[in-house]
């Protein structure tokens, strides 16, 4: 079977990834590129990362996303690892409606996700803007914290919890000093997630999006609809750079509270 | 307020508010009058429901379900195999794999279509290596059609099709496979009895986390496909951002939503068979 043709097996996983990344390693390199349709190369440059720093417009919405995307990311983690808390440990009423409803974010198309967030938002006369994406991506970021820190939190013993009840510590007590501690790679690897589901969204912020706050895809759409945007191939380069960052020194630290 | 208080309101409230009500209130839209100056009004009508056959959105309709279809059975077809080698490597090396799928979502998945865009272009990579090549003379039309955005659909979501089929060839234990061997199956025979009936949990996620998405992505359409090759997503879009008739756009989600509810039903069917049968296909090996 397929162990007895490695050959074959690592052709067949490198073509898949060549076909992933070539795309974006072309536009990498494109960003150092002197050519502006990038067909060829003209030699070595950071035109292109000058004019995107020209480009103010571009540059609020590059940031404006890397915002949100904290932003998004943090609350999310919070907010996500309370409910896989009260999913968990808490009996209440409505508790399974509520993980249908997780469910039912986690695995609707985000158009339809979209346009809920639309009605709801003009519903409840919330502003387009700020506040209405950063509400929309912690809600579609949600599930997928809960997810992770859940499968974590039905890993461990539960005579851990019941001991530290019976000495007489409160809920967020034990939360604190125990839960918190054993589950802190979930809640790292939830937030990670969200960030790279918030920076990766398109559909769900084109239709939540206002006037007042842009953020990159809406801008973006409009230069690439038209033609070339050697900027776009800096940007691609740069959200690159500041995930793999992030991933290493979350890894890195993640590595070091092991040790210690 | 309690710390476990304070959490299960939250939980509730959040959902409540920006679940429940929201994906309501997409329903009760969708059964109401169009309006241009209050975006919908009463009375009730299906009205919405019934212009989803005029002809030109029908068409719209049926020709997204066919480059949805593609883009999943193509997903599936990569997906399968690539899934099957990852999850039988060394825990390390496959980590690495895994974590490489997920690298590129790293970049906005509009700029990973702008760069497919310049990828198909007359003068893109791909046309200059069939030219290079001389496998033709001169460049293939490739961009604005629905040959891209099937190839951009599946560029943009072989992942989604990987990761649930990697998690159901996990389940798949080792011991049933030696025994099926034991019995003297061939490769074929076993695939069919019991490989493919045992991971079909992960085949029927992986199509739906590929299907229903890939029917929304309305960039992928405007930026690749031109004006043939529209998606569902290009008509809800445009009916809730530019047209302004929300009911008929809510028609189209609902509708939408219809089709999820029943690939999840048929999820929730091939699972229960597995479990019943104690994972073994019995209709006679």
């Amino acid at each position: 079977m397929t162990g007895s043709r490695p050959f074959f097996k690592w052709t067949f996983l490198g073509s898949i990834f060549l076909w992933l990344y070539l795309p974006i390693v072309i536009l990498v390199i494109n960003s150092f590129n002197e050519s502006r349709y990038g067909y060829d190369w003209k030699g070595f440059s950071l035109k292109w990362y000058e004019k995107l720093m020209g480009n103010e417009a571009l540059m609020q919405a590059f940031l404006n996303s890397l915002l949100i995307a904290t932003l998004a990311a943090t609350f999310a983690t919070v907010a996500g690892t309370l409910m896989s808390l009260a999913l968990y440990r808490y009996q209440f009423p409505m508790k399974n409606a509520a993980s249908g409803l997780l469910f039912v974010v986690m695995m609707s198309p985000d158009i339809v996700l979209a346009i809920t967030f639309l009605v709801i938002f003009i519903a409840l006369g919330i502003q387009l803007g700020f506040w209405s994406l950063l509400i929309a991506h912690i809600t579609f970021c949600l599930p997928f914290v809960v997810i992770t820190v859940y499968a974590q939190l039905k890993g461990f013993d539960k005579y851990l919890l019941e001991a530290a009840q019976d000495l007489g510590a409160g809920e967020w007590r034990i939360f604190r000093s125990i839960i918190l501690p054993l589950i802190l790679p979930a809640v790292v690897a939830g937030w990670l997630l969200s960030f790279t589901l918030s920076l990766d969204d398109v559909i769900i912020s084109s239709f939540v999006t206002g006037p007042g706050f842009e953020i990159l895809p809406i801008r973006v759409f409009s230069m690439v609809k038209v033609g070339v945007s050697p900027e776009v191939n800096v940007l691609a380069t740069l959200l690159l750079a500041i995930s793999l960052l992030l991933v290493t020194a979350s890894t890195l630290l993640l590595k070091r509270r092991k040790v210690s | 307020m309690g710390f476990r208080r304070f959490a299960i309101i939250l939980t509730l409230l959040w959902l409540g508010v920006f679940v429940l009500a929201p994906h309501v209130l997409v329903v009760l839209t969708s059964v109401m009058t169009a309006d241009p100056q209050h975006l919908v009004v009463w009375p009730l009508t299906l009205e919405p429901y019934a212009r989803l056959w005029e002809p030109l959105y029908a068409e719209v309709f049926w020709r997204s379900l066919w480059l949805s279809a593609l883009t999943t059975l193509i997903c599936l077809l990569l997906g399968y195999p690539f899934a099957w080698i990852v999850a039988k490597l060394a825990p390390l090396r496959r980590g690495v794999v895994l974590f490489l799928l997920i690298v590129p979502f790293w970049t906005n998945s509009l700029i990973r279509t702008y760069a497919l865009k310049l990828i198909l272009g007359n003068k893109g990579l791909v046309n200059m290596l069939l030219v290079g090549m001389g496998i033709v003379d001169e460049p293939v039309e490739l961009l604005y059609t629905g040959f891209a955005v099937v190839f951009g659909l599946t560029y943009m979501l072989l992942p989604f099709m990987v990761l649930p089929l990697v998690a159901s060839f996990d389940k798949l234990e080792a011991s049933l496979l030696e025994a099926a061997s034991d019995l003297g199956a061939g490769f074929w025979q076993s695939f069919r009895h019991v490989i493919l009936p045992l991971t079909m949990p992960g085949v029927i996620a992986g199509c739906l986390i590929v299907f229903l998405p890939a029917m929304g992505m309305f960039y992928v359409a405007d930026l690749l496909g031109g004006a043939k090759n529209l998606l569902l997503g290009n008509v809800i879009r445009n009916q809730f951002l530019i047209v302004r008739d929300w009911p008929f756009g809510a028609a189209f989600s609902v509708t939408l939503i219809g089709l999820m509810a029943l690939l999840l039903w048929l999820y929730f069917i091939a699972n229960r068979r597995i479990n019943r049968q104690g994972g073994l296909d019995d209709d006679g090996i």
